[in-house]
C-alpha cells in the first residue's frame, strides 16, 4: 500500500521509470540485464512441479507409451519393459507389499510426485535427443512407466488435470528437509 | 633402496645417466611415487662448471601462448573407480573423474587437474560465451536476463572454495589417494555473489528455495536453501585467475561453498526462485528415509586425508619426512588439523599452511622422524563451528550400522599403513 502511495505521488511528479522501480518492492542497485519477455520465461522454464501448473496441455494412455516406449528407441537402452537393458532398469521387480525403502530406486516408483517423472523425461530424455518429445509422448511414456511399475491402472489416462494428483507409493514417508542455516552444525550430536 | 646423495657442485648429467632418469620418470613411476622421494642421479666430474648441465628446449608458438607443465611432471586424473561407467566412453562422455591429489602442493589444484562429476555421463556443451546468458526469474519482483557481459559488471569477489563430490567416498578396495577422495579439488572462483543478483531482482518475501539449472543434455536442476544464495553463493565466471574451464561448466556456474558437488550447477542458464523444495529428477535422488541422514544431506562435513605419504607410495628409508595432507568443511574454515604416527593413541597438532579460508582446501603438515617400524598415520580436523572429523566406527556407532554401511558422505578418518619396508597401503583394506 505504501509503495502504491509512493508510485501515485511519482506519477504526479510524472517520471515513469521511477514510478515501476517504486511499485516493486525493492529498486534495482546497478540497472544491469534486461527483463525477458513473457514468451521468453516460458520458452526457458521447463521446471515442473508438484502442483503440475506449468505442465502443458495433453494427454497419454500407458498403451500409447508402450508403443512410444518402442518407437523413441527406449527399449534400446533401458530394455522391454524398462528392464534388462545397458540404461537403469525402470520397472522394479520387487514386491508392492515391501516398504517403499526397501524398493529400488527408480524414478517412477520412489518420486514423491508423478510430476517430477514427466519433467526428468521431458528435459533428459531420450539420450542424444532430449527435448525433442511432444508432450503427448511424454504423457504417454510417463503413463506406460507408472503403469509398468503398478503405481496406475492400464486404463488411466494421463493429462495436466490427473497427473498431478497421481498418488505415488511413498506418499510423504520421507524425511524432512533440514532447515539449513548459515555457520550451524548438520546435525546436533554427530557424532560428538 | 636408500636415497642417492646428491653431491653438491656437481652440474654435469652425463647423457647415459639422463636417459636412464627420464625412462625411470616417464615409465610408469608416476602415480603414486612423490615427487621428493624421486631421486636424480648427477654424475660429478665437470670440467669448468660453467657449461650446460641439463639439454635446453628452444622455445615454440604454444610454449609462449599458453605454458605447458615440464614434459617431467606426468600426474594425470583418472576414471574414478566408483561405478562402472568409463571416463571416456565410447561415444566421448564422461562421468567422473578423480583429482591426483597424492601429488598435489599448496592448497589449490590446477584447474586441469579439477575433479570432473556428472549427474550422468555426458558431453561438455561448447558453448560461445557471447551467447549465453543467465535468467532469473520466479519469486522475483523483477526478472531479469543477464549477458556474460552484463555479469561482468557488476562488483566481484575472488574465493578460494573446495568443491567435493557426495560419492567421494573412501573404501578399503581403494589404492591410491586419488581413488580414495580424489573427488574434490579447490580452486579460486571469480564472479559475483548470488546476493546481488537475487537484491538486482528483488527478492518476494514467499521466497525459500531456488532451483539452479544448467545447459547440458539433461539440463541438471537442483532445489537449494535460498538462505545459501543470500549467504555465499557465488556465480562464477573466472576460476585460478582465468574463464572457467569447458570441465568446470564455462562460461558460468554456481559454486554454493560447502554444499555437496552436485548443487555447483555448471553451464549455469537459469535460477528459478520458488516456495518450496522442487523435487527435481537431482532432489529426488537426495530424498532419505530418516531425518538424521537427511540432515547431513546439504553441507559437506569436515574432512582431512594424508596426500603425502599415501596408498602406493614408498617411503625410501627411516628418516625425517613431511607429512602431508588436505583438510576442508563445509560448516567454514578450518580451525586445527591433528595428526597421529601411532594410529591414533597420540595426536599432534599439525601446522596449517595458509590462513585456513571457510569452505576451502587447506594444507596442512607434520615434521615426522620414522624410525623404521610399521605404524599407521591418521589426520583429522576440526572447523570453526566446533564439529570434528570422526572415525569411521563413531560414524557407525551412531546409525548403528556396520562400518562398511555408514550413510552420507563419509567424512571419516582415512589411516595409511607404513610397512617396515616403506610401503603405503589403504588402513581400511
Amino acid at each position: 500500500m505504501g509503495s502504491l502511495k509512493l508510485a501515485a505521488i511519482l506519477l504526479l511528479l510524472g517520471s515513469p521509470v521511477l514510478v515501476s522501480a517504486a511499485l516493486a518492492q525493492s529498486a534495482p542497485t546497478y540497472g544491469l540485464g534486461r527483463t525477458p519477455s513473457a514468451e521468453e520465461i516460458r520458452a526457458r522454464d521447463i521446471n515442473i512441479g508438484s502442483t503440475g501448473e506449468e505442465l502443458p496441455p495433453g494427454r497419454g494412455t500407458p498403451k500409447e507409451g508402450a508403443k512410444v516406449f518402442t518407437l523413441q528407441g527406449c527399449v534400446v537402452c533401458h530394455g522391454e519393459e524398462g528392464v534388462g537393458g545397458l540404461g537403469p532398469a525402470l520397472k522394479s521387480k520387487t514386491s508392492q507389499d515391501l516398504p517403499i525403502w526397501k524398493r529400488e530406486r527408480i524414478l517412477p516408483l520412489r518420486a514423491p510426485f508423478a510430476t517430477t517423472v514427466w519433467d526428468y523425461i521431458h528435459r533428459g530424455m531420450p539420450l542424444g535427443r532430449e527435448g525433442t518429445l511432444t508432450p503427448d509422448e511424454v504423457y504417454a511414456l510417463t503413463a506406460y512407466l507408472l503403469y509398468v511399475n503398478k503405481v496406475i491402472p492400464e486404463d488411466t489416462v494421463l493429462d495436466e488435470k490427473s497427473l498431478p494428483k497421481v498418488k505415488m507409493p511413498i506418499g510423504d514417508g520421507y524425511a524432512r528437509l533440514p532447515d539449513w542455516k548459515p555457520g550451524t552444525r548438520r546435525l546436533e550430536g554427530y557424532p560428538y | 633402496m636408500g636415497s642417492t646423495e646428491t653431491p653438491m657442485g656437481s652440474k654435469r648429467t652425463s647423457r647415459r645417466e639422463l636417459l636412464k632418469g627420464g625412462a625411470t620418470l616417464a615409465g610408469g613411476l608416476t602415480l603414486g611415487v612423490p615427487v621428493h622421494a624421486q631421486t636424480h642421479d648427477h654424475a660429478s666430474g665437470s670440467a669448468s662448471g660453467s657449461e650446460n648441465a641439463y639439454p635446453m628446449i628452444p622455445g615454440n608458438k604454444e610454449m609462449i601462448a599458453y605454458g605447458e607443465r615440464s614434459h617431467f611432471v606426468t600426474s594425470v586424473r583418472i576414471p574414478h573407480p566408483m561405478g562402472s561407467k568409463a571416463s571416456p566412453d565410447e561415444f566421448g562422455k564422461v562421468f567422473h573423474v578423480a583429482s591426483p591429489l597424492q601429488d598435489s602442493v599448496g592448497n589449490v589444484t590446477p584447474s586441469s587437474l579439477h575433479y570432473i562429476a556428472t549427474t550422468r555421463q555426458s558431453f561438455i556443451p561448447d558453448i560461445d560465451p557471447k551467447q549465453h546468458t543467465l535468467m532469473i526469474h520466479g519469486l522475483v519482483d523483477r526478472p531479469l536476463i543477464f549477458t556474460m557481459d552484463d555479469l561482468k559488471r557488476f562488483p566481484s569477489v575472488s574465493r578460494l572454495h573446495f568443491l567435493e563430490c557426495a560419492g567421494n567416498r573412501h573404501t578399503p578396495r581403494h589404492k591410491t589417494v586419488q581413488e580414495s577422495h580424489g573427488m574434490t579439488s579447490c580452486s579460486e572462483w571469480t564472479g559475483v555473489l548470488l546476493s546481488t543478483l537475487l537484491k538486482e531482482c528483488g527478492l518476494k518475501s514467499s521466497a525459500t528455495w531456488f532451483v539452479a539449472e544448467g545447459a547440458e543434455e539433461v539440463k541438471g536442476a537442483s532445489s537449494m536453501p535460498i538462505a545459501k544464495a543470500m549467504d555465499d553463493c557465488l556465480i562464477a565466471y573466472g576460476q585460478n585467475g582465468e574463464p572457467l574451464r569447458p570441465q568446470q561448466g564455462f562460461p558460468l556456474r554456481i559454486v554454493v561453498p560447502g554444499f555437496e558437488g552436485i548443487f555447483n550447477t555448471k553451464f549455469l542458464r537459469r535460477l528459478k526462485v520458488v516456495d518450496r523444495y522442487f523435487m527435481n529428477y537431482n532432489d529426488y535422488g537426495h530424498l532419505k528415509e530418516h531425518e538424521d541422514e537427511a540432515a547431513l544431506g546439504f553441507q559437506i562435513g569436515p574432512k582431512s586425508v594424508i596426500t603425502y605419504p599415501s596408498g602406493t607410495q614408498q617411503l625410501p628409508g627411516k628418516g625425517s619426512y613431511e607429512i602431508s595432507g588436505l583438510a576442508w568443511s563445509g560448516g567454514g574454515a578450518i580451525k586445527t588439523v591433528e595428526v597421529s604416527t601411532d594410529g591414533g593413541k597420540k595426536w599432534n597438532p599439525a601446522e596449517l599452511k595458509m590462513t585456513p579460508q571457510r569452505m576451502a582446501h587447506v594444507r596442512f603438515a607434520y615434521q615426522w622422524n620414522w624410525d623404521g617400524n610399521e605404524t599407521e598415520l591418521l589426520s583429522r580436523c576440526t572447523d570453526e563451528i566446533g564439529q570434528q572429523q570422526p572415525t569411521l566406527e563413531q560414524i557407525a556407532k551412531f546409525f548403528n550400522k556396520p562400518v562398511g554401511d555408514v550413510p552420507g558422505l563419509n567424512n571419516s578418518v582415512m589411516p595409511w599403513k607404513i610397512a617396515k619396508d616403506g610401503k603405503v597401503t589403504n588402513g581400511l583394506a
